[in-house]
């Protein structure tokens, strides 16, 4: 593997700077690497020709910004104009984007280089990323096991040094999770921080693009990219956005939440010592441990998949064969009759299974002993988190409940499901967290750390990830 | 038996702003299929919408004129149901919390005014078109997101005269507030009717009957409707709760579908739009901007100004005609003469034939100058049709037009006597009829002094000379 690789965002950004290594260098060594590991299928498309050429244009001097020059790949859910964006779903096997989506736009306004579209679960509805129409991913650690989802195509490739970073989208940690699984660092930000123009939507209210790298500091330089107040989205924070490399990154005097409702059964129990070797360490290092309560804990999952469920039926119910993407090639009596074959082809099992599930929790005579009752658990679930917050610096717990299985073990889509716990509540609660590697397993997987902040507070978690990642 | 029916009204109502509810789209009637649209309207994967402003102070300024409560806190929701001409397979709407609450309008009714209750109203996103042809269903976005208002009102009609009436009431509060075209024809204004028949003190089932396109279609439908239900109830059967389309060129509405296969439109909360806050200073803000309307200054201008309900009723059959006026008057015009003066001079020149708009080709200004000039003899009534054509549409001084047109009128004593005498003097038949007691004989007289002077004699100079010449 070329040198080049290996050096992190920040180092590579300063050796580009500093004329010590072109961008095209840069450029070409990714693209050999994703010919070297093209067997984790990591990526849907390569954009290798258009990336060369902004590529000579920064080596040019063309290119300015805190990106320029630097390869990075993008979630194929992330509308990228004239890429195609597929979702990893057949129904926009060939949908082309009129437009870039807004964080699109940021990276290319920083100069990046765009080289790929990362592979993921159909619709981000998913965490192994086997749920793709173009063919499950691969861990990059060991290609025998999944590498979480549903960004897992962001995260193998991260992880196997194809770029510098990438984005990914984390609806109920699917930023987070397949971190943990390849080893490397996720961040999700607070929810409002990152635009979501252009995202093709999953779950609204959950859904936020955040940055997938290999150090904690190449995640903060991303997100002073990718942050910021968009007028297309309504929801986006119209805040002071920080600088979030300029964060503190000391571990003495923190408060470390640590709640005993993360550390029950069905943890496994290497990632349960990994995350109390680190905490040990982190008090050795001046941090002072917490106790709080998460009592909402248990129910956030079953709040988590009616919610989401809900949001994606209504989100995914455009796609019906009349305007874009895929219309079923066999013959139609009326429109219905389109709908029904083109949907009934267009999308894979899980993304059914969720449509149903939503259609169904908010149909008339069942919407409020589920929908409305998740609702509820929401904001039960927020205040919990508030509260805990209220205590401490920022909470800690594992990213998921064990390390990543063997493809095909886990089949059953409620034992899939469990894989969130950890992560789940955090999107729940609008609130920002990031996946930093603690350690491996005994089989030398990869386990993740997951350190949770206050709403608004993403550059003084980046600082105590930083922090934690160093010991 | 004796029958009552009872109606409600569903009316849909698209507010002119200059662009779309949710982008940035002009909102346009017609044009080329598909041209003003954009991937926001038309339901691209990744849109979000970023809510009009001017939509829902629009529809706040409806409510206002409509005498609704103007709720505090409102908010979106999805309206979900797969159709073609609706992208995102659903409606983003306002489901529980609309913006404006219950209100009332009165309406004048055969001498008498009646009242209807207002329900709700609430803002949303129309769909787009399908157009058949050629054996081929094509969908046109242009139309998808153009802020759509709905105005529900309570079951308090009970009349094919009644409904349209009430409607005339509403059309004319909608275009007094300046919020949307209401145009039947054009769609912009759109109304279907809940009607349900039963004996006195019960309640019936209704049925609600769509694609009603201009008041004419309403009232027939009303009647079609009414008959219909009370022929199956004194025949002993049951109405069937269902939605009906009107055939207009039938004459008769037909089942569309029945309560069973009634949509489940799955309402949930919008996750991409903030909920609306109107505190009460942006009410009142809204407030200054709801005018004055049709029947307080028919009140008005038959009250305080003393004017006929005719000239009232006509004066207001248009805001911008009203306004005119009000202008005229303010300036200091004498509300009868203002009054005539338009409808006599400024609607023959503003009405096209075979259509209901008029144009307002001058302003309340010109109007009281054109009254001012000839109040103090600078032009006769007459010349000032001539200054009218003149000045149309343009914001020219009508002295300037009078100047630059030659029409000024001549108040020279001295030459109109000169004038008169000669044609004294050659007329002597005539003033012995003038002498004899025939006083139509004047108008020769004057008339012919006009020919003489080119029309520009004062006439009242004419008739003052005139018996003075006659009777030396």
């Amino acid at each position: 593997m070329n040198d080049i690789l290996l050096l992190s965002l920040t180092e590579l950004k300063r050796k580009l700077d500093r004329g010590e290594v072109s961008s095209t260098d840069a450029v070409k060594a990714c693209l050999n690497r994703i010919d070297e590991t093209s067997g984790l299928n990591a990526l849907i498309t390569v954009t290798a020709e258009q990336a060369l050429a902004r590529a000579a244009a920064f080596d040019r001097g063309e290119l300015k910004g805190s990106l320029a020059g630097v390869p990075i790949i993008v979630k194929d859910n992330i509308s990228t104009a004239g890429i195609r964006t597929t979702c990893a779903s057949r129904m926009l096997e060939n949908y082309v984007p009129p437009y870039d989506a807004t964080v699109v736009k940021k990276l290319y306004d920083a100069g990046a280089v765009i080289i790929a579209k990362a592979n993921m679960d159909e619709f981000a509805m998913g965490s192994a990323s086997q749920n793709s129409y173009f063919g499950g991913v691969k861990n990059a650690v060991d290609s025998r096991r999944v590498p979480g989802g549903s960004s897992g195509g962001s995260a193998a490739a991260v992880a196997a040094f194809q770029a510098y970073a990438a984005l990914g989208s984390d609806t109920g940690g699917s930023i987070r999770q397949p971190a943990a699984f390849n080893g490397v660092v996720g961040f999700k930000p607070t929810y409002s921080t990152v635009s979501r123009y252009g995202l093709v939507a999953f779950a609204s209210s959950l859904d936020q693009i955040g940055p997938i790298t290999r150090t904690v500091e190449d995640a903060a330089a991303v997100m002073n990219v990718i942050a910021g107040h968009d007028a297309l989205d309504s929801t986006s924070a119209d805040i002071d956005y920080p600088d979030y490399t300029a964060y503190d990154d000391s571990l003495r005097g923190k408060k470390i939440g640590v709640a005993e409702e993360f550390f029950g059964a069905g943890l496994q129990s290497d990632t349960g010592a990994a995350i109390e070797k680190k905490l040990a360490a982190a008090e050795a290092a001046g941090a002072k441990l917490v106790k709080v309560k998460i009592e909402s804990f248990k129910a956030s999952l079953a709040a988590y998949y009616v919610l989401s469920s809900a949001e994606a039926a209504t989100n995914l119910a455009r796609y019906d064969g009349v305007k874009y993407g895929f219309r079923t090639s066999k013959p139609v009596s009326d429109y219905v009759d389109l709908y029904y074959k083109t949907r009934s082809e267009g999308f894979g099992a899980e993304v059914k299974r969720r449509i149903m599930i939503g259609n169904y929790v908010l149909s008339s005579g069942y919407y409020d002993a589920y929908y409305l009752k998740a609702l509820k658990v929401r904001t039960l679930i927020k205040q919990d988190y508030d509260n805990a917050l209220a205590a401490c610096d920022a909470l800690v717990c594992p990213a998921a409940p064990s390390t990543a299985p063997l493809i095909g073990a886990r089949t059953a889509p409620a034992e899939v499901y469990l894989s969130d716990i950890y992560t789940v509540p955090v999107n729940i609660a609008g609130l920002p967290g990031i996946s930093i590697p603690a350690g491996s397993d005994g089989a030398g997987m990869p386990i993740g750390m997951q350190l949770i902040g206050r709403a608004f507070g993403d550059r003084e978690l980046l600082g105590l990830a930083v922090g934690m990642a160093r010991l | 038996m004796d029958y009552i029916t009872t109606i409600g009204l569903e009316i849909h109502c698209e507010l002119k702003t200059a662009t779309k509810i949710f982008c940035s789209c002009p909102n346009v009637f017609g044009g080329e299929p598909n041209t003003h649209c954009c991937p926001i309207c038309s339901g691209f994967p990744g849109v979000l919408p970023v809510l009009n402003k001017k939509a829902v102070e629009y529809t706040v300024r409806a409510g206002l004129a409509l005498g609704c409560k103007i709720n505090e806190y409102s908010k979106w929701d999805r309206k979900n149901y797969f159709y073609p001409d609706l992208p995102k397979a659903w409606q983003t709407s306002q489901y529980d919390l609309p913006l404006c609450g219950a209100g009332r309008v009165d309406y004048r009714l055969n001498g008498e005014t009646r009242s209807v209750r207002i329900n709700r109203i609430h803002l949303e996103e129309d769909a787009g078109k399908l157009v058949h042809e050629g054996g081929v269903t094509k969908v046109d976005y242009n139309r998808c997101g153009v802020p759509l208002m709905e105005i529900v009102t309570e079951p308090d009609l009970h009349s094919a005269e009644e409904v349209v009436a009430f409607l005339e009431e509403l059309k004319s509060r909608l275009k007094y507030t300046g919020v949307s075209d209401v145009k039947m024809q054009e769609g912009s204004l759109r109304c279907d009717v809940n009607l349900s028949v039963a004996p006195e003190g019960r309640l019936g089932t209704r049925t609600e009957t769509k694609n009603l396109n201009s008041f004419r279609a309403v009232a027939r439908s009303v009647e079609f409707e009414a008959a219909r239900q009370k022929k199956i109830l004194s025949g002993g059967g049951k109405v069937v709760q269902e939605t009906r389309r009107w055939d207009d060129g039938a004459g008769e509405g037909y089942s569309m579908r029945s309560k069973e296969n009634a949509h489940d439109y799955r309402y949930f909360p919008e996750p991409d739009l903030m909920p609306v806050i109107m505190t009460a200073a942006d009410v009142e803000r809204i407030r200054a901007d709801v005018p004055m309307l049709k029947n307080e200054r028919v009140a008005k201008y038959t009250g305080q100004y003393g004017l006929p309900e005719y000239d009232a009723g006509i004066l207001t059959s248009d805001r911008e005609i009203a306004d005119l006026f009000d202008g005229a008057v303010e300036l200091g015009a004498a509300p009868k003469k203002a009054s005539n003066y338009i409808m006599s001079e400024v609607l023959r020149k503003g009405k096209t034939e075979g259509s209901e708009d008029v144009t307002v080709g001058i302003s309340s200004r010109q109007l009281y100058e054109i009254l001012s000039l000839v109040d103090n003899g600078t032009v006769s009534l007459a010349a000032t049709r001539e200054v009218l054509e003149n000045i149309w549409l343009s914001d020219k001084s009508p002295a300037a037009a009078v100047e630059e047109l030659g029409l000024k009128q001549n108040n020279d004593s001295g030459a109109i006597e000169a004038v008169l005498k000669e044609i004294i003097a050659a007329n002597p038949k005539v003033v012995a009829d003038y002498k004899a007691g025939n006083a139509k004989v004047t108008a020769f007289f004057v008339g012919q002094v006009m020919k003489a002077t080119k029309g520009k004699a004062n006439p009242k100079i004419i008739n003052e000379l005139l018996p003075k010449l006659i009777g030396d």
